[in-house]
């Protein structure tokens, strides 16, 4: 047993008679460098644990945390998230997580490669990193940042409802940020490769695509407002699907923050989408066997063929609407209760590549790039409009780079008017894949 | 918060490979939430977080360590892993005597969050889902939120600084749903200090939850937000998040230095409209984005920016200011221990201008005028920058009609900056913000008179 679940199991069983307990302990280390100019601008080496503790006593839910395991503070920390119980209200279906019967996922997701990795073979990383993404073209005059960053996981849950699973996993990842420039004009962009372990990152294609990226939209101008299809690409694509995902939980549903929450059953979508969340896929970056509330993760179809299937839920929403627990808790860390949400989002790839995808577009814009996703998207009331910038199709040839612009429509309008899903699935540093997205039919504003 | 001799002791081991600069920051966060979601108090939440981030400077590198053990043992070791992760050559060796504070700050809270029963704040949260509720059945959802946080922060360098400060701060935030025939719609209502719980004597939390739910109730009716380029109004207070984005983070000097800004070698220059003076004030006492010291050690200043449309200086954290060989503006902030400060804003206004607010809509023949902005989003090194609409309306032939659907605006920051044509004489701050760079997310505050843009691209869906 890991000291951190043994840690977990003796703090739950703290609790006292009728009381519910949980105990959620993590401990990360963390290596961030960062290069500029062929030197390290810094390094960062920490290591951070934490405690949260959830107490549920007579349907009342109290939280509290620290970030330490000191002794003294762990006693602290039950103490007042049993004290905030007492202030909360009762909700009969409040509770902590029970053993369902479901097995953890038999998926190794920590690679000891890692763990291993020399200071200095970090630091060579990102050098390498900046040094290849300045010579991808001679455009690129130089980078905002480029960096090396790992992360080694572990963490455990127990409670004195018979839960105790503990987790580790290693990720790790580059990411180039390019600056192009060219006859006083600069533009942006950025490239990443991400793996559990360092001997599968790709330094030339993270420096690739950062200098494609920045080197394209080069000479971009505004364009006239017009109707027109959009070739999302697959970073674009993961943002979206994190959004969408969102929606699809227990708790919007329940309390009525869902646009989909009377959708059971029905088309929401192209039936060219299925999305899955499945955290027990091994190629996800975050990929998790374990639940933020202690059972295991597993599959599920979001949407099926355009149709909706299921909603994520975690103990409480799959309580209160009568299923269960879709091993579906997530947390923000140590620092607060766990939540229901996606964790490993994906989309199952259509058949045909995205330079077909593209060829067929008559009139349309790529998009490599879009901006304000928490301002100007509502994922309750649906409207969606964000900044973007990328490049025109025309007659499905890549034509002139566009910026200062947004692309709007609503997330139900979106997924209804896909036209096709690529055959890519591109793995990012974040709780979704991305993958070549054609929609029809949306508003670009502009000039 | 830590024995002189020990921040002694960890600098000497931080410096002891031959480093040029040591910093040791001690903070101790105590904070305090409670969330109402669904018409019940759903959970109250108690945090504590303390630890030390130590920095290690060689050349242009730089090292950094941190831990949540304050032993004697556990700060040499981060202070030796800061010194190892320093890559460079210096002279080892260097011992360090840091003997008296330089500079303690209180702060000047009337009423210690700490020290006020849960009950009440709880109380807060069911008074805004009642008041919220009372708007009318179109209310379909409420949550609201309350928060607190105690930090206490020490920092120690080379230099032979040690200061200390005490910031309290308080947040309240009541978001509705509306439900209506058009589907559901968003209203929501935040007001934050850096006060005590004297913020409630100041705040009717009830008169925000209706704000909150009427916003929501308007936009049922919204119509789609026009797409295109036009004239933009936005109300008081609002116009922050532009000039945020539009400028603010392009003026600070970590990005200015990597040639990732558009407002690179440009001092002297103008940069906007003669109207425009902005201002970073970190001194402003009692607003969201206020401390006395920043995480640096550094008293916090009042910064001029941009005067009459001439752009003055860059706003400087401690270590591009050194490599310029001038002083911190007071704007290296960092979000805990556990990170590197950088440059950050503090509160960032738009001095008044001699408009009459009324009149700039009455001179406008057409365009969308924002009551209320989201958040908000720059490319620094294009200028290109986006902010959300949350409360929108049309302006037709000189007046404000039919309410708007959600939606961002986008524009270039020089030229909507030199775009800007009229500046109200009223003045507002806005909501508080929590600005993210890098991953790291700090307390911002900011505020405008109501102002005129001449050109901004709102991005709605209608023709």
């Amino acid at each position: 047993m890991s000291d951190l679940l043994e840690t977990a199991k003796r703090m739950a069983d703290r609790a006292v008679e009728g009381e519910q307990v949980e105990v959620f302990i993590v401990r990360e280390r963390d290596t961030e460098v960062r290069a500029y100019n062929g030197e390290v601008e810094s390094l960062t080496a920490s290591e951070s644990q934490g405690i949260g503790v959830r107490v549920v006593n007579d349907h009342r839910q109290g939280f509290a945390y620290a970030g330490t395991l000191d002794e003294s503070i762990l006693t602290e920390t039950l103490i007042e998230a049993r004290d905030n119980a007492g202030f909360a209200q009762p909700d009969e279906f409040n509770g902590v997580a029970q053993p369902d019967g479901v097995q953890p996922a038999d998926v190794d997701l920590y690679s000891s490669d890692l763990a291993d990795l020399s200071t200095d073979d970090k630091v060579a990383l990102a050098i390498e990193l900046e040094r290849a993404t300045v010579a991808a073209d001679s455009r690129i005059a130089g980078i905002e940042s480029a960096e090396y960053v790992d992360a080694i996981y572990e963490s455990a849950v127990a409670t004195n409802t018979g839960i105790a699973l503990s987790t580790r996993e290693t990720g790790c990842y580059l990411s180039s940020y390019a600056l192009a420039e060219d006859d006083g004009e600069v533009q942006t962009g950025f490239g990443f490769s991400v793996g559990r372990s360092p001997a599968v990152l790709d330094v030339a294609e993270a420096a690739e695509s950062a200098a494609l990226r920045a080197t394209r939209l080069l000479g971009a101008v505004k364009a006239p407002t017009s109707r027109l299809t959009v070739v999302l690409d697959p970073w674009v694509t993961a943002q979206l699907l994190g959004i969408i995902g969102s929606t699809l939980t227990g708790d919007a549903v329940l309390k009525g923050r869902s646009m989909f929450a009377d959708r059971m059953g029905e088309a929401v979508a192209a039936p060219t989408i299925t999305l899955l969340d499945d955290p027990t896929d091994q190629a996800a970056f975050t990929a998790s066997t374990v639940d933020g509330e202690g059972l295991a993760t597993r599959s599920t179809t979001l949407i099926g063929g355009g149709v909706v299937e299921a909603f994520l839920h975690n103990g409480y929403s799959g309580r209160r609407s009568g299923s269960a627990s879709t091993g579906s808790a997530v947390r923000p860390g140590f620092k607060g209760a766990s939540s229901v949400g996606a964790q490993a989002l994906r989309l199952v790839p259509g058949s045909r590549n995205p330079a077909d995808l593209i060829a067929d577009v008559d009139f349309g814009l790529l998009v490599q790039e879009v901006s304000g996703l928490h301002s100007g998207v509502n994922p309750v009331s649906g409207d969606f409009s964000t900044g973007a910038e990328g490049v025109m199709i025309r007659g499905g040839e890549m034509a002139e780079p566009i910026r200062e612009v947004t692309i709007a429509s609503t997330l139900q309008r979106l997924l209804q008017d896909v036209l096709d899903v690529g055959n890519d699935l591109e793995w990012l540093p974040m709780n979704a894949a991305g993958t070549t997205l054609v929609v029809a039919d949306v508003t670009m504003s502009g000039s | 918060m830590l024995d002189h001799e020990l921040v002694n002791q960890t600098l000497s081991v931080a410096m002891s490979t031959g480093g040029e600069f040591a910093e040791v920051f001690v903070e101790d966060k105590r904070s305090s939430s409670a969330l109402l979601d669904d018409g019940r108090v759903e959970e109250l939440t108690s945090g504590r977080d303390r630890g030390a981030g130590i920095r290690v400077v060689v050349g242009g590198s730089t090292g950094f360590a941190h831990t949540a053990d304050l032993s004697e043992s556990g700060l040499a070791n981060a202070a030796s892993a800061a010194a190892a992760a320093a890559r460079g050559a210096g002279q080892p060796g260097t011992t360090v005597e840091v003997s008296a504070i330089t500079d303690s700050r209180g702060n000047n809270v009337l009423i210690a969050p700490e020290d006020v029963a849960k009950a009440t704040k709880v109380e807060l949260l069911t008074v805004a889902d009642a008041a919220a509720r009372a708007e009318g059945g179109a209310v379909s959802q409420v949550s609201a939120r309350y928060g607190d946080s105690r930090r206490r922060i020490l920092v120690a360098n080379s230099d032979g600084l040690l200061a200390e400060d005490d910031q309290v701060r308080t947040l309240f935030s009541v978001s509705c749903v509306a439900t209506g025939d058009t589907g559901m719609q968003t209203g929501r209502e935040s007001v934050g200090r850096t006060i005590g719980f004297e913020l409630f004597d100041q705040t009717d939390v009830g008169e925000m939850a209706q704000h909150a739910a009427r916003r929501a109730i308007t936009k049922l009716s919204a119509q789609p937000a026009p797409s295109g380029a036009m004239t933009v109004v936005v109300g008081p207070g609002g116009g922050g998040v532009l000039f945020h984005e539009a400028c603010g983070h392009g003026l600070e000097a970590d990005l200015v230095a990597k040639s990732a800004s558009v407002f690179a070698n440009r001092v002297g220059e103008q940069v906007a409209s003669p109207l425009v003076t902005l201002i970073d004030d970190g001194t402003m006492a009692g607003e969201w984005g206020h401390f006395g010291i920043d995480d640096e050690g550094q008293p916090a200043g009042q910064n001029v920016l941009i005067e009459d449309g001439v752009l003055t200086d860059y706003m400087w954290d401690r270590l591009r200011a050194r490599n310029e060989g001038r002083t911190s503006s007071g704007n290296g902030r960092r979000q805990s221990y556990q990170h590197l400060p950088m440059v950050r804003m503090t509160n960032t206004y738009i001095g008044k201008g001699t408009d009459d607010p009324a009149e700039i809509v009455a001179s406008t023949e057409s365009g969308v005028y924002v009551a209320q902005l989201g958040g908000g989003q720059v490319n620094t090194a294009t200028g290109d920058f986006v902010f959300g609409m949350t409360e929108a309306y049309l302006i037709e032939n000189g007046e404000i009609t039919s309410p708007i659907r959600e939606g961002n605006l986008i524009g270039n920051g020089p030229e909507v900056l030199m775009g800007i044509d009229a500046l109200g004489d009223d003045f507002a701050m806005g909501h508080p913000g929590m600005c993210g760079k890098d991953g790291q997310g700090v307390p911002v505050g900011d505020g405008t008179p109501t102002l005129r843009v001449k050109s901004l691209t709102v991005g709605g869906t209608a023709a």
